[in-house]
């Protein structure tokens, strides 16, 4: 696999399969890992990155993972967008500098960041509300890599980071909603209120403020210390039901009141994404969003969730100048979203990436 | 949330839920407030209609204080392992080695338990034992040494420091 046959494939989490998929995009988990005989990156010297670097792959490959590494360092800056667009790394990683990568799993499940912020990020993602499942996953693989590597770990901090704020677990437990009902009657404040009291965070779909990208919100601890890593992963399986039950009420709020208006603006926006001859991020984003909600509220029933989830990825600028093999500007680039947009909904079919 | 569970904010009744330690004149303070009062404490004194996103806050925390302030004679401690000091870690949040959490240990703790209401890890154990600390981190501390003899051209040094790096990595079975 290389970077190029990636961009004919997408990532198992946009498939819109497993529990709750009409609202949880994904479910994620990253483990922020250090070696324990190097200094942390930001004080590590390029060879004591690139020393860093050789011990982890040989790591990988003595634990026979089927992962394919990317040497962000050598990558042009479009192939490291492309990454992070893709949810595979970090903007941090992608800017970063010297000796530094990615390993990813198949189906994108698993990506593995080398010389971040930490030394190592594990990440494992589903599609779904599917915690367990990740927790299990990254548990073994973290076991599988560790038999190679010596962790800096103390009984007391549990696992050293760079970061004061990761110390412990190191772990990061986020669940990826779309909540458009909630954004459109205004309640996403509320929301974000009682999520902060216990001491949740909320991002983004790209890790971004509070500002939501397609109505998509990912929730998740902020908490490592002190706290195990199944009574973490319990705050966010206690909670995001909740969540997603006033996402549902909201949306039946909708469809009860609003009907007509509803379906007008899904239809319309169904309608500009199939014919539009330019069209900005911004705009796909938000009409992205509409059509979502509409197909999972069955205003729209000849187009698949996965197509439109793959969309909210393969509508982003680096995607676009990946496919079309050139560097384009702004314009260029609205242009070449609209010409993918239509072929990928032209008569509402799915229409597999060529 | 621990011990802080009933903590009231000091300008209302609500109960606190955000916990900052500025540094004012070379000294920790600790504010307890509620949420509205959080914002209002952590606003820049002018212009700042907008309450700070949530990083900043949480920069803020990490960093705790003002930007400029005088240095602290904990500021000036410096990690023999990795050379940072306590001061760069805090402008920059970020720690320089493992070891830094046993050398700024005074100051981190109250800084933990800010941050996570917690001070002791409970969870997931490397399934090896994990070395001990100074073992840990002689092997950072050997680097460096071989560093510096080799940019001061001191060669025996270089070579007695490289041959006990060996050592220490065959002993690793690396």
């Amino acid at each position: 696999m290389n970077l190029d046959e990636l961009t004919r494939s997408s990532g198992e989490w946009l498939r819109g399969t497993g529990p709750e998929s009409d609202i949880v995009m994904c479910s994620r988990i990253r483990l922020a890992r250090n070696l324990a005989e190097f200094p942390f990156t930001n004080r590590a010297s390029r060879t004591e990155k690139s020393e860093i670097e050789s011990s982890i792959r040989s790591a990988m490959q003595r634990a026979n993972l089927e992962l394919v590494y990317f040497d962000v360092n050598a990558l042009p800056p479009l192939d490291r967008q492309f990454l992070v667009e893709r949810q595979l790394i970090s903007r941090e990683l992608a800017a970063g500098e010297g000796p530094r990568g990615v390993a990813v799993g198949p189906l994108e499940n698993i990506a593995i960041m080398v010389n971040e912020e930490d030394h190592l990020r594990i990440q494992v993602m589903l599609s779904g509300m599917a915690l367990h499942d990740v927790w299990e996953r990254i548990n073994r693989l973290d076991d599988q890599l560790e038999e190679h590597l010596a962790y800096a770990f103390s009984t007391q901090l549990g696992y050293l980071t760079a970061c004061p704020t990761n110390v412990g677990t190191g772990i990061r437990v986020g669940v990826m909603l779309h909540l458009p009902a909630l954004a459109q009657t205004k309640q996403m404040e509320k929301v974000f209120r009682a999520l902060q009291k216990i001491n949740l965070a909320v991002r983004g779909l790209y890790g971004e403020g509070t500002q939501a990208f397609g109505d998509f919100y990912q929730i998740s601890n902020q908490q490592t210390l002190g706290k195990s890593e199944p009574e973490l992963i319990r705050i966010l399986t206690d909670v995001v039901p909740q969540v997603i039950q006033y996402e549902r009420t909201a949306r039946q709020a909708l469809m009860n009141e609003k009907r007509q208006h509803l379906h007008d603006q899904v239809s319309r926006a169904y309608g500009v994404l199939k014919t539009a001859h330019t069209i900005s991020s911004e705009e796909t984003m938000l009409l992205l969003s509409s059509v979502r909600l509409g197909i999972n509220l069955g205003l729209i029933d000849d187009l698949e969730i996965a197509t439109i989830n793959e969309l909210f990825i393969q509508t982003q600028p680096a995607y676009l100048q990946k496919i079309q093999g050139s560097e384009l500007g702004v314009e260029e680039r609205n242009v070449a979203r609209a010409s993918y947009l239509r072929s990928r909904l032209s008569n509402g079919r799915h229409v597999e990436p060529d | 949330m621990g011990s802080n569970k009933k903590m009231k904010c000091q300008k209302c009744s609500k109960p606190a839920t955000f916990h900052i330690t500025d540094i004012e004149r070379g000294k920790p303070r600790e504010y307890h407030f509620c949420e509205e009062h959080a914002h209002q404490h952590l606003r820049p004194p002018e212009g700042g209609q907008d309450a700070p996103p949530i990083s900043d806050l949480a920069k803020k925390l990490i960093v705790g204080g003002a930007a400029a302030r005088e240095p602290t004679s904990a500021d000036k401690q410096v990690c023999p392992i990795c050379q940072i000091s306590f001061l760069e870690f805090r402008n920059s949040g970020r720690l320089g080695c493992p070891y830094d959490y046993e050398i700024f240990r005074d100051e981190l703790m109250p800084l933990l338990e800010n941050i996570h209401d917690e001070t002791r890890h409970s969870g997931k154990v490397p399934r090896r034992a994990p070395r001990n600390t100074r073992q840990q981190t002689t092997l950072i501390q050997l680097r460096n040494d071989l560093k510096r003899a080799v940019a001061a051209e001191d060669y025996e040094t270089a070579a007695r420091v490289r041959d006990m790096i060996r050592s220490i990595e065959q002993e690793q079975g690396r």
